[in-house]
């Protein structure tokens, strides 16, 4: 977008389209994501239709469930703290714009390079945690709070291994600039074979692996759902929230799922990139100009197939019980991705 | 010059006082740490404008999201009225305000006394992380380890001092 357009469009022109874009990159895949998973594949597993009245194959439920929740009354408890209970759904949705901002969708096509891109992205990531601790105490329901301290020490707990598993592919990258992580897989080779680049998948497989589990702590995915286990809590952290401010956070959860999961798809799978040998590119500047165009269909792909896995094993999993959830963040991952952070360092220097 | 930047400072310094007064004054605990969030996230903003950006991600990484969110996480868990709470102020809160100055003056004087002729480069020389990790692991590697040990001994002494058996 920079090198690109920047003779043509003026400085508040380029600030529109990447606010346009934010939208975009955030709300079209929070939408695919609740119908295609949520509302279809989930209704599949478990033998039944799901939506099918509104539109061709309920294509046209969200539409219709937006409405639903736009015109609901806007309910606060009495005794709720106001300012606070109206500003935390927002810190929650500004968590995942905030987020959504470094992931790299071509060779021209991003909001921000920053040269501190992953790390910026776990930091912000963390900001969620504050408007869900808000929720939960300004609610003024027992429930709600919690919800909303379970939250806090599942979120805490899991930062950490996902911290970690990153420092993985930052070592192996030798960056921590997500479009240099694109460029260092999709040009790397394996064993000397170039035909399928270098995604840190293979050779990162073990920070994989945490990530992903990570990342389902973080979304509050199902088998880690304790903030808002309905059978315990009513709706935790949520319980007190109807109207848009529900809607606002429903959008937050999956929206979030989609930012993270096109965060994952940059970290080990190669981004917006392909295997730069099919075209005989060597670095960035050979990269050809359609990319910028293929390259957020390619990022999206890569997002599809990895939010399903997210919602596979959301569907497929019973809840844990709040000391396992502790016991497996602290003594198996935490632990595990010391381990991989020790064998990617010595291997990268042998190397 | 550095107009925008100076507008943008006194901006977000207006904003980090108002909410560091609040924090002193707000009679309920968790406003009092929501008001602290406003303040460190400022001082996150202002590293930016010195294009300091390691350490502003750093701010929010580590003061954001893992102190505040303690903070909140300890208060909420302990005592969680919604509503104004009386009794905040202990009796020697007068005590604060000599501390407060002499600590102001003290750091001051320091930052005046060392830096005060120096001028912020404005030709855009940035530095980045990798020179930080340069530094750090150069010539600085001893203060780091030495950092390192005592928050390991911290650590330990927490865990120490919170187990019963």
């Amino acid at each position: 977008m920079n090198t690109l357009f920047a003779a043509v469009i003026p400085y508040w022109g380029q600030s529109l389209l990447r606010v346009l874009g934010g939208l975009v990159a955030v709300l079209l895949p929070a939408g695919t994501i609740v119908y295609l998973f949520l509302f279809k594949m989930m209704s599949f597993m478990q033998s039944r239709l799901g939506p099918m009245e509104a539109g061709p194959y309920g294509s046209l439920q969200l539409v219709a469930e937006v409405g639903k929740w736009l015109q609901k009354e806007d309910i606060q408890p009495t005794n709720a703290d106001k300012p606070v209970f109206k500003m935390a759904p927002i810190i929650v949705l500004m968590s995942t714009f905030l987020l959504v901002v470094v992931v790299p969708f071509g060779p021209d096509a991003w909001f921000t390079d920053l040269e501190t891109g992953i790390f910026y992205a776990l930091a912000v990531s963390s900001i969620s945690v504050l408007g869900i601790l808000m929720a939960g105490w300004s609610s003024a329901n027992k429930y709600s709070l919690l919800g909303g301290l379970r939250a806090a020490g599942q979120l805490i707990a899991y930062e950490l291994p996902m911290v970690l598993a990153v420092m993985g592919v930052v070592i192996q990258a030798g960056t921590m600039n997500l479009q240099q992580i694109v460029v260092a897989q999709n040009a790397g080779s394996m064993f000397g074979i170039d035909t399928f680049g270098n995604p840190y998948v293979i050779t990162q497989f073990v920070g994989f692996i945490v990530f992903m589990i990570a990342i389902q702590a973080e979304l509050t995915q199902a088998p880690f759902d304790m903030p808002i286990a309905e059978s315990e809590l009513v709706s935790g952290y949520m319980t007190e929230y109807s109207g848009f401010r529900f809607l606002i956070f429903f959008i937050g959860e999956f929206a979030t799922a989609g930012v993270f999961a096109m965060i994952a798809s940059t970290l080990f799978l190669g981004g917006w990139g392909v295997p730069f040998s099919w075209f005989g590119w060597t670095s960035m500047d050979s990269v050809a100009n359609w990319m910028n165009v293929v390259g957020p269909l390619v990022v999206f792909t890569k997002m599809m197939v990895l939010t399903f896995l997210i919602m596979w094993v959301r569907f497929t999993y019973p809840r844990f019980r709040e000391d396992q959830l502790q016991r497996f963040a602290w003594k198996v991952l935490i632990p595990v991705s010391l381990a991989n952070i020790m064998l990617t360092a010595v291997l990268k220097v042998v190397f | 010059m550095l107009i925008a930047q100076n507008i943008g400072f006194a901006i977000i310094a207006a904003v980090m006082i108002v909410g560091a007064i609040r924090v002193v004054t707000t009679s309920n605990v968790v406003h009092g740490a929501l008001w602290l969030v406003v303040v460190l996230a400022g001082a996150a903003a202002q590293y930016i404008l010195l294009a300091a950006e390691f350490v502003a991600v750093t701010q929010v990484l580590v003061y954001i999201g893992a102190v505040m969110v303690l903070f909140l996480f300890g208060t909420m868990l302990t005592r969680s009225r919604i509503g104004r709470d009386s009794g905040l102020n202990n009796t020697y809160w007068k005590l604060g305000i000599p501390v407060a100055l002499a600590l102001f003056a003290a750091m001051a004087i320091a930052l005046v006394d060392s830096f005060g002729s120096e001028k912020m480069p404005t030709d855009g020389a940035i530095v980045n992380t990798q020179q930080i990790s340069d530094q750090i692991f150069g010539p600085y590697l001893l203060p780091f380890w030495a950092l390192s040990f005592v928050l390991l001994a911290a650590v330990i002494g927490a865990i120490v001092l919170a187990r019963k058996d």
